[in-house]
């Protein structure tokens, strides 16, 4: 790891590694909440879900039964009522745990139900493997439930009571609550009752401690059950890729055009009339040398005038500088030529494989003119790093383009960053902007890097 | 001798009216769109028309349809057809109707500027050429025709620059040769292919460019 940082700065890419987990999500989140009120409002979820899941079990004894006795003839629209209910029960379950695991909210996995008669619409809910997963959820979701929320909130609930046994104690008749843990340890005095106050302490503190944990393995296990499956991941995936490639295929095709627009109008035109005036000149020469001499002045500036457009045609498809020294070195060089003060900060193991450093590269430049031309910004500072996958050359390259201007860049204001997202679609690459009117501005761009 | 231009590139339309002018010519109007040259060539009717092939607002192959078009309403308007590319199938469709005076020629060649201000001549007179390029894209299009297998190193020679527009005497001159010497060639030429011999230039031209055609 080379830490090529224009300016001193402290800490190795270990601890920005941090920055992928669960935690990047509150950061990245509207308000950060203090993190006593994320854990009362886990409590409160707690009181919604825990009666939820014994709900839930009604509702998938409802949904055998109703299809045990399908063959009465009742039981086919009973069936279709509870997979209404059964299928809106889950899908609040998968909005809930999305919002607590930060992850956008899976789409609807089940089949479009004809609009047929019942029995088609009941064999197609039935052939539904969306339908089977939704009923195990169900049954595993009354068990699991009380080992997570369940149990933060019997956390919460004996450190209260506990805390507040003196109390409890005082407020009670003798025949009740007198026993806080089984027959064999009665208390016979409120002082006695105060020994409990410090395991009420400890109660919270493990309420405290496992709260946000807990309600994220609950909302683990509903994405493992009512998540998509492998095969609805596939299609999507797919889905994405067709998208992404037709997308490149149009932006390749669209910059070989501009490629031959721009040799036709530029460096090909200039050699033409150097050719020209060279032809002319010559025809001249004999009779009128001081004419001559103008055109030879021309065919000159043409000259540099045709490598000059030839020199920025080439920047544009691949840019030297970046073949020689790799992305450090041609942003570094980037920057230079630019008329606002930029830092450039690299965090780079060597080279990177060239299609990502031409991708990196370009996304980079496309932000940072973003910026220049939008942003009326005083400074600009772009980050790069590389943050490798735990054992192996694969990894994670994050590029950070931020600036101090007036804000208020979206994806779909311009065409400029759209531009960088289908740019960085075909490596999977994604791009978030933070752009609140007024600015800063930040724009967030990453490759994965395979090999 | 009246010239009409149409080049979208201001410094390719200055080069070539400053090209043109210093040889005589005088150039009535300068264009840079296909829809302007229709207009220009049924106002002033030049004598000869310079057009580049691809000009707005398409930027595709606009001047030569435009030209066609010209020609469809003032049949034999002498065209001479410039572009940064050559493509045989431009040449088949700006030769189609057969009636000769036009030209089709890289921009390239419009360097050598005797050369180049001869062909416009040329093309103004009602002659054919085509740019060298063309003529051996052609003659590779049919280099397993048996009847052209037949023709000598010579007369493969005398074909090429028959096809590319040239008068006998000019090929005399090209080859420093006489000009019995190349009507001798000639004759053969038209014997082996099968074509009817005529005495004109022009008609020569067009039967041999017709014969690599196909």
């Amino acid at each position: 790891m080379t830490d090529n940082s224009g300016t001193a700065r402290s800490g190795g890419s270990s601890s920005s590694r941090e920055g992928s987990g669960p935690g990047r999500v509150a950061r990245s989140g509207p308000i950060p909440r203090s993190a006593l009120a994320q854990r009362m409002s886990l409590l409160g979820w707690s009181l919604v879900l825990l009666p939820g899941a014994v709900l839930g079990a009604v509702l998938a004894t409802l949904w055998i039964t109703s299809i045990s006795i399908v063959a009465l003839g009742a039981g086919i629209p009973l069936t279709l009522l509870a997979t209404v209910l059964v299928r809106w029960f889950a899908d609040l379950h998968r909005r809930w745990a999305a919002d607590r695991l930060g992850e956008p909210v899976p789409a609807r996995p089940y089949q479009p139900t004809p609009d047929a008669g019942w029995p088609v619409r009941l064999w197609t809910i039935l052939r539904d493997p969306a339908t089977w997963r939704d009923w195990i959820w169900l049954v595993v979701n009354s068990i699991t439930i009380w080992l997570s929320c369940g149990l933060s909130l019997l956390f919460f609930v004996f450190g209260v009571a506990y805390l507040s046994y003196p109390l409890i104690y005082q407020l009670t008749p003798s025949q009740v609550f007198r026993t806080p843990m089984g027959e064999g340890f009665r208390l016979h005095s409120v002082a006695q009752s105060f020994g409990l106050v410090p395991l009420g302490l400890v109660f919270l503190l493990l309420w405290y401690v496992t709260a946000v944990r807990l309600a994220n393995l609950n909302a683990r296990v509903i994405r493992a059950l009512l998540g998509p499956t492998e095969q609805a991941r596939l299609r999507a995936r797919v889905q994405q890729l067709a998208t992404s490639r037709a997308e490149t295929v149009d932006t390749q095709a669209g910059e070989l055009r501009r490629i031959e627009r721009d040799l036709h109008d530029g460096a090909q035109a200039r050699l033409v009339s150097l050719g020209m005036s060279l032809g002319l000149a010559e025809q001249l020469l004999p009779n009128d040398p001081q004419a001559v001499q103008q055109l030879l002045a021309e065919a000159r500036e043409s000259t540099s005038s045709a490598l000059t457009e030839l020199r920025d045609l080439v920047r544009g498809i691949h840019p030297p500088v970046l073949a020689d020294r790799g992305l450090d070195g041609a942003l570094k060089a980037l920057a230079l030529v630019n008329p606002i003060p930029i830092t450039v900060v690299t965090r780079l193991p060597g080279r990177l494989p060239a299609p990502i450093e031409s991708a990196a590269y370009f996304a980079v430049a496309e932000a940072l003119s973003n910026a220049i031309k939008h942003a009326q910004a005083q400074q600009i500072r772009i980050t790069v790093e590389f943050a490798p996958h735990r054992g192996g050359a694969a990894g994670e390259l994050t590029m950070l383009v931020s600036d101090d201007g007036r804000g208020g860049a979206s994806i779909d204001a311009g065409t400029g960053l759209r531009g960088i997202v289908r740019r960085l679609a075909p490596f999977d690459g994604t791009l978030t902007v933070d752009s609140p009117p007024g600015g800063p501005t930040e724009v967030r761009m990453s490759l994965p890097c395979v090999s | 001798m009246r010239i009409v231009i149409a080049e979208d590139l201001a410094l390719l339309r200055e080069g070539l009216i400053r090209i043109l002018r210093a040889n005589s010519f005088e150039v009535v109007e300068a264009v840079d769109n296909g829809p302007a040259l229709i207009r220009s060539l049924t106002t002033h009717r030049p004598d000869v028309a310079i057009v580049d092939v691809r000009l707005p607002p398409t930027f595709t192959d606009e001047g030569l349809r435009s030209a066609i078009e010209a020609r469809r309403q003032i049949p034999g308007l002498p065209i001479m057809v410039l572009s940064q590319y050559v493509e045989q199938i431009y040449a088949r469709e700006l030769m189609s109707d057969r009636a000769g005076a036009v030209g089709y020629l890289l921009k390239d060649r419009v360097t050598d500027v005797d050369q180049f201000v001869a062909s416009v001549r040329q093309v103004a007179t009602g002659s054919t050429v085509m740019d060298p390029d063309v003529v051996s894209a052609l003659l590779t299009h049919r280099s397993t025709d048996p009847k052209l297998l037949e023709l000598s190193p010579r007369e493969h020679e005398v074909l090429t620059l028959m096809a590319e527009g040239r008068s006998n005497a000019a090929i005399a001159a090209r080859m420093f040769v006489t000009e019995k010497t190349v009507s001798k060639h000639s004759n053969s030429i038209f014997t082996k292919l099968g074509l009817k011999p005529s005495e004109d230039d022009n008609r020569r031209i067009l039967a041999v460019l017709a014969y690599l055609e196909g």
